[in-house]
């Protein structure tokens, strides 16, 4: 069985269909991009599968559960973690901390244990701050963690991102252009990162991307959305080569 | 005869909190911004037609002129100094400042003229009308038409003029209407001059009606006429209109058959649960935030 | 790995104590006028309501307007309860206390629950309705003493009580704030809908730090009254909630420190000041709206930081403050 499965979903907003009858299967483990022009409905299928939008038609599955229609707090808690298009980042909060807010429900102290400081907050407190520099390891930004999120540089801050989403250790990790306003180089070291995420954590991994060398370098499957309904679907060297997807890019 | 005097009675100060609730509407519309110092532009517009005509004898007619071109030129002044700046700031921040801003002007008026309440004669000079035994004043019938004439002319103004649509421009998409060539700052400049002009008429009416001005005079009818934006839908023109001329009703219902006291209480009380009920107002829109 | 015994709560549990020692002996001693210690409560008094009210202004970011409110309700149920039971005062104060806080945080919840749907300006303005309303309803009371107030609570607060609980509020909001859920309240603040993303509860966060808020104010007001021996509902009005706003901002928002120092400035300032008393609303509101602008101009800002950025590279390079 498929981790992730998208039954007809779509979605209108007023008379518009955003995205229509979207049909996809991600396995356990893959790396599949989710492509597109801009406008195409990419984000408003994140923000469906996050619960951000409650969807208006079809559904999705994750491990067999219907999820949609959730709220995002729940679909988290149930695997599903997200980047965003324009960073959404904790700005007054230090790098560590950061990650730590996205540890908050891997543990369990209580308001009171955690005002009276018992035992309990102690040990719970050295836990979150090991796997988080572990966690900032991954992306080297454990030399930045008490620096406030929002004086790190651009792709620093799409690192630190991840790094918070991972840390709520999801299932799968829907990466909305990770690369967006990353130089050559700094998207080289990114796709090797997101390659090593899914290798050390096991994770699968969903995608936005407009990066095309990003796209066929990491991804094994594409789903290509134009005007909301898919355009094309399959190995991602297949797709890339499909000429429908290339007229949609380069139009006519 | 009671209720139907209670009626006028609320359509009078109805009318008054739709006057200053445009302003609200407006500019929150506009700048997205929630102008807390709003309600003591009247205060403002009170004090300066009082001044001209006790102190400088000026007549009334032109008195109500200078109070509205003061009241125009403090609304862009604050805009300039106070709110410009914040544009990118949080609502928090904005919000802080119009309370700072409300503050400002009150301990000012405090200051030059006492915390003693100033005496204002009615400029309003019409007779009462009676209809049988009851009788309608020249301030009830003077309010009534003021507002009715300046709700058409503004429908107007935005609907037919280039600097009215240049507004609904800028309130639907601020950059969008930059890019189309809407000088937005001039624009908003606009909105806050005419915003306060008619927040110096209502204040104009209102103390014809009451006959008094203080430092605070401007702060109750200003949360109240916010509270009538806010029921209208905030943003929506008509809405204003509409919440200031039910929220006036309602006070003066409730201040003849439930309890003067408590018709605060219940004003607020509508407020709530119109905000917990429909957050948008009767006739307002509903954003979504993009993610 | 972190230890409550370190050198920085050492040193600040020294200042808690040497603060009260110092002013106990001052008092004792004469050397400070009797004006001067009639001012320790209000001190005190304001510095809780700064703190906590910095809470849910400073740390959750939603502006309330009815810290007031909740006071006065604490402050009502509180004393309400001293003057019906018989109980010896050492017991009947501390318990007072909480029942009044707990009052509060009840009406905090009550308000809470349907209000923090609300974003910004409208949570604001829903606040401060509520205060008025709580206001005009105490005033309508004649059980609560209506207009005139409620009198002959027994004088039993002073300076040590109130002290004991500015130590508790204190220490209850810095290790609230350094806990996961403390971080939770943050990250709603910076950005709800990343917060929603990684599974915050938001709603229950929110809440919590209004009803905290809440319970402080409450059981401030319990010893307010208790200090003054009469409640006037017109005391909690709309202006009691816009100064203690005054002071958490002008204190820095998210900063406790801040907040304690401007509470005690602005609290003694009138005092200081006396001949200006006309102008101290005037200064308050355009330093008000300076900081504000200082703060978040976004020119200004670059300035500011670059400013900054100079001085530190002159000394050697600085930790990035909290």
């Amino acid at each position: 069985m498929a981790l992730l499965e998208v039954n007809g979903l779509g979605i209108k907003f007023g008379g518009l269909r955003a995205v229509d009858d979207l049909t996809m299967k991600i396995n356990k483990g893959q790396l599949y991009g989710l492509i597109g022009p801009n406008g195409a409905g990419k984000t408003t299928v994140f923000n469906m599968l996050t619960g951000v939008y409650a969807p208006t038609n079809g559904g999705f599955t994750l491990d067999g559960e219907a999820l949609a229609g959730r709220s995002p707090i729940e679909i988290n808690r149930k695997g599903i973690a997200r980047t965003f298009q324009n960073i959404r980042l904790f700005s007054g909060m230090t790098v560590l901390d950061n990650v730590k807010v996205g540890l908050h429900n891997s543990k369990k102290y209580n308001v009171f244990e955690g005002i009276f400081r018992l035992p309990r907050y102690f040990r719970e407190e050295a836990e979150m701050d090991e796997r988080a520099e572990e966690l900032l390891k991954v992306f080297g930004l454990e030399g930045e963690k008490e620096t406030m999120a929002r004086n790190l540089p651009y792709g620093r801050q799409r690192k630190l991102e991840i790094a918070r989403a991972l840390a709520t250790d999801p299932k799968l990790l829907l990466l909305d252009e990770p690369a967006a306003g990353m130089n050559p180089n700094e998207t080289a070291e990114l796709m090797k990162t997101i390659r090593y995420v899914r290798d050390e954590f096991d994770m699968t991994i969903l995608l936005i991307e407009h990066d095309m060398k990003l796209v066929g370098g990491i991804c094994e499957e594409l789903t290509v959305l134009n005007f909301g309904q898919v355009l094309a679907q399959g190995k991602t060297s297949e797709v890339l080569n499909d000429p429908e997807v290339i007229k949609a890019y380069l139009g006519e | 005869m009671e209720f139907l005097e209670q009626l006028i009675n609320g359509l009078n100060l109805g009318s008054i909190y739709a006057l200053i609730a445009l302003g609200y509407t407006m500019v929150y519309g506009i700048a997205k911004m929630l102008n807390f110092a709003h309600g003591d532009i009247i205060m403002v517009g009170a004090y300066t037609l009082s001044v001209a005509v006790s102190t400088f004898n000026v007549n009334p007619g032109l008195s109500i002129i200078i109070s509205m071109i003061v009241c125009a030129a403090l609304g862009i002044l604050t805009e300039k100094i106070a709110y410009k700046p914040l544009r990118k700031a949080s609502p928090l921040t904005v919000l802080i400042t119009a309370i700072g801003v409300s503050y400002f002007l009150e301990s000012l008026a405090l200051l030059i003229f006492g915390s003693k309440q100033r005496k204002v004669a009615s400029v309003i000079t019409m007779k009462p009308l009676s209809i049988g035994s009851f009788e309608l004043t020249g301030e009830s019938i003077v309010t009534l038409g003021v507002t009715i004439i300046i709700m058409v002319a503004l429908t107007l103004f935005i609907n037919k003029t280039k600097t009215g649509k240049a507004m609904l421009a800028v309130s639907e998409d601020k950059g969008a209407a930059q890019l189309m060539g809407v000088n937005v700052d001039f624009t908003i400049s606009v909105t806050f001059a005419i915003g306060s002009a008619l927040a110096a008429v209502a204040g104009t009416l209102f103390t014809s009606s009451y006959g008094f001005v203080g430092p605070y005079t401007g702060a109750m009818p200003g949360i109240k006429a916010f509270v009538a934006a806010v029921l209208g839908g905030i943003g929506s023109i008509p809405g204003a209109m509409l919440g200031g001329i039910i929220l006036g009703i309602i006070e003066s219902f409730s201040k003849a058959y439930i309890s003067t006291q408590l018709a605060d209480a219940i004003v607020f009380g509508v407020l709530i649960v119109v905000l917990l009920v429909r957050p948008t107002g009767l006739l307002g829109k509903k954003r979504m935030e993009k993610v | 790995m972190k230890k409550i015994i370190n050198k920085k709560n050492i040193i600040a549990a020294a200042v808690a104590v040497g603060v009260y020692i110092l002013i106990t002996v001052l008092c004792s001693a004469g050397l400070l006028s009797r004006h001067y210690q009639s001012l320790l409560v209000p001190i005190g008094i304001n510095v809780i309501l700064a703190v906590s009210l910095n809470l849910t202004v400073g740390f959750l970011g939603e502006l309330t307007l009815g810290h007031a409110g909740f006071m006065s309700v604490g402050a009502y149920a509180g004393c309400l309860f001293t003057l019906y039971s018989d109980l010896p005062t050492v017991i009947e104060l501390p318990l007072a206390i909480i029942i009044g806080g707990a009052v509060a945080a009840v009406f905090g919840v009550i308000i809470g629950i349907p209000a923090l749907r609300l974003k910004g300006d409208y949570l604001a303005i829903v606040t401060l309705a509520f205060g008025e309303i709580i206001r005009s309803v105490i005033t309508n009371l004649d059980a609560l003493g209506g207009a005139g107030g409620l009198k002959g609570i027994d004088k039993s607060s002073g300076f040590t009580s109130v002290y004991i609980l500015l130590l508790i509020t204190v220490l209850v909001s810095v290790t609230l704030v350094d806990s996961r859920h403390g971080r939770a309240i943050t990250a709603i603040r910076d950005n709800v809908i990343a917060a929603e993303s990684i599974g915050i509860n938001v709603v229950f966060y929110k809440l919590l730090a209004f009803v905290s808020a809440a319970f402080f104010a409450g059981a401030a007001g319990v010893l307010y009254g208790h200090n003054l021996g009469i409640l006037k509902p017109n005391t909690f009005d709309f202006n009691k909630s816009i100064e203690i706003l005054v002071i958490v901002v002008l204190g820095g928002m998210g900063s406790i420190k801040g907040s304690i120092i401007s509470a005690v400035i602005i609290t003694l300032l009138p005092e200081v000041l006396r001949g200006l008393d006309d102008y101290r609303m005037l200064i308050y509101s355009i330093v008000l709206i300076a900081i504000m602008i200082v703060n978040n101009s976004s020119k200004l800002k670059a300035a500011k930081e670059k400013f900054i950025e100079k001085i530190r590279s002159g000394n050697t390079p600085a930790k990035e403050d909290a």
